[in-house]
């Protein structure tokens, strides 16, 4: 010990400040090194988009093989495909999501239920791909087109919203639930009542994160009916709603997809626009579900 | 005299592990029956029997007979009914993620009640039965969640009257409740036990003896036997029932 100074570190304790010290800084250093892909990316894109980007670009018909014009078509197929997805993954997810939370017994067959849910999330969508046009072109002989290729990202989106569904269920108390059944309110008054109002958050959460995925993807609906071009009217409600629901269709990932590989002398503008406008609207999806996630915390009620 | 609860011969598992083994005791109507024992003897397991909430428990197994005036509860059709009849309150304290009132209204709205003069006398009578209407009157619309310990237990009390139901189990409901406030409670008891029959699982041993009829003293699963509260404090037949009560057990 110092006898100047009783507080002054031990060898030990300096080799410890050390340690500490490098441990700190270089996870730092690794995390703050995370961004910088992230940024970059952002930025090539945000670049080289930006003389191409208008508001003509997104409200004009693609034409001469995407090289001119706008990107209409795609832009709108990206949502109603989107929307129609949707419209078949929310219910059968969220439902099959309540009964494996809520009401299945902890046996085998529930068990292996959760692993095929499981399973089915690590499916390369590629492989998805396959199964759609196997299951719904071959076998049940459906048209390519919307529908389908719908049907397959709903396929594919289908654990993401049976996971977050569960996981938000369980975030609720059990206690709640017995509290209720002990007042002779049935399994599902309790679900109605006090289980979902207090799980609807993680469940839109999932939902969210659905359309961000099934905006995105490309292999599952390249056989399905995602086409290069389509003509699509001038006016009228045809100019809104494009495609009939059996119709072949564009779509803004398979247009970029094409554009970049395909088309010869395609100027960097347009590829880049149309990467820029997915990347924007698949962020401002998820930033949207951090919010509506950040906001149901807040007032969290527990 | 006739038997309100009655439970005979009633043993539970839960898998391979006895819980309760061959339970038999009853009690009649309007009175005040306590249970006391050691943690872990089977008391919660008891009650859990007759609302059958041990129904939720998928490794229990339960035999022998639980009858509410002479009914047989496990064939009863309609589980729910037999739950309304039956007034639950758990050691922990469990205030829903809803406000103070809708708390209480919970039930009778499950009910179909939703007038609210009808409600409004609903919530007030019973939280003024659980001692809390002082303290929460004016913040109806507060979560129940965010009242503290105490007020919780009180307001799920509240909540199980709300169905004025014909039996009130009150499992340790003075655990997160100051000594005036469980005094109050006890005298509203007292009262309510014109209207209802009331078991009471209580550590406790002063607070059986100040409102118990009977008292049974359940240790390690098995009744080690019940009677008269008067008789259990001062002759009981075994010497373990006396030690127990008088605090000097083990």
């Amino acid at each position: 010990m110092n006898a100047a100074n009783p507080f002054a570190p031990a060898a030990y304790e300096l080799k410890k400040g050390r340690s500490m010290f490098a441990a700190r800084w270089t996870t730092q250093l690794i995390s703050f090194l995370l961004l910088v892909p992230v940024a970059w990316l952002l930025w090539m894109i945000t670049d080289r988009a930006w003389p191409a980007l208008s508001w003509a670009y997104l409200t004009t018909d693609v034409s001469g093989s995407g090289a001119v014009g706008g990107i209409w078509g795609p832009l709108a197929g990206t949502f109603y495909l989107t929307l129609l997805c949707l419209v078949i993954v929310a219910p059968i997810g969220i439902l099959a999501g309540i009964y494996i939370n809520e009401y299945a017994p902890d046996n085998k067959l529930t068990r292996s239920i959760m692993v095929a849910v499981t399973s089915l999330a690590g499916v390369p969508s590629i492989v998805h791909a396959l199964f759609g046009l196997g299951a719904f072109i071959a076998t049940m002989h459906m048209g390519k087109g919307m529908l389908t290729a719908a049907m397959t990202l709903s396929v594919m989106t289908l654990p993401v919203i049976i996971t977050s569904t569960r996981e938000a269920l369980a975030g609720v108390p059990t206690n709640f639930r017995e509290a209720c059944w002990n007042l002779g309110a049935s399994k599902w008054q309790t679900i109605r009542t006090i289980v979902l109002p207090n799980s609807f958050g993680g469940i839109l959460t999932g939902v969210i994160l659905v359309i961000a995925r099934a905006a995105g993807e490309t292999a599952p609906i390249m056989f399905m009916g995602a086409v290069t071009f389509v003509p699509i009217a001038k006016e009228g409600f045809e100019r809104l709603v494009p495609y009939g629901i059996n119709d072949e269709f564009m779509a803004m990932s398979n247009h970029l997809n094409l554009i970049c590989k395909d088309i010869p002398g395609m100027s960097e503008h347009m590829k880049f626009g149309s990467a820029f406008v997915l990347l924007v609207l698949i962020l401002t999806i998820n930033g949207a579900a951090s919010i509506v996630r950040s906001h149901l915390r807040r007032r969290k009620r527990w | 005299m006739s038997q309100h609860i009655e439970f005979r011969d009633v043993s539970v598992h839960y898998g391979s592990k006895k819980a309760l083994d061959e339970i038999t005791l009853s009690a009649a109507k309007n009175t005040v029956f306590a249970i006391v024992g050691p943690a872990n003897s089977g008391k919660t397991t008891l009650l859990k029997t007759l609302n059958r909430t041990i129904d939720f428990i998928t490794s229990a197994r339960v035999t022998g007979e639980v009858r509410i005036s002479g009914e047989e509860v496990r064939e009863m059709k309609n589980v729910y009914a037999l739950r309304r009849r039956i007034g639950m309150v758990f050691p922990l304290p469990v205030g829903l993620p809803l406000t103070v009132y809708d708390n209480v209204a919970y039930a009778p709205r499950r009910m179909g009640i939703h007038g609210k003069s009808d409600l409004d006398a609903i919530v007030e009578r019973c939280l003024r039965d659980s001692v809390l209407w002082d303290e929460v009157k004016d913040r109806l619309d507060l979560l129940g969640t965010r009242l503290s310990g105490g007020q919780q237990q009180r307001l799920t009390l509240a909540r199980a009257l709300s169905l004025d139901p014909e039996l009130l189990c009150l499992d340790e409901f003075s655990i997160a409740i100051d000594p005036v406030t469980t005094m109050k409670i006890e005298e509203v008891l007292t009262r309510l036990k014109a209207k209802m029959t009331i078991i009471l699982v209580t550590n406790l041993t002063q607070q059986a003896r100040r409102m118990a009829d009977k008292v049974a003293f359940i240790n390690d699963s098995q009744l080690v036997e019940w009677g008269d509260t008067e008789k259990m404090f001062t002759n009981p037949d075994k010497e373990i029932t006396g030690r127990y009560l008088n605090g000097d057990f083990g």
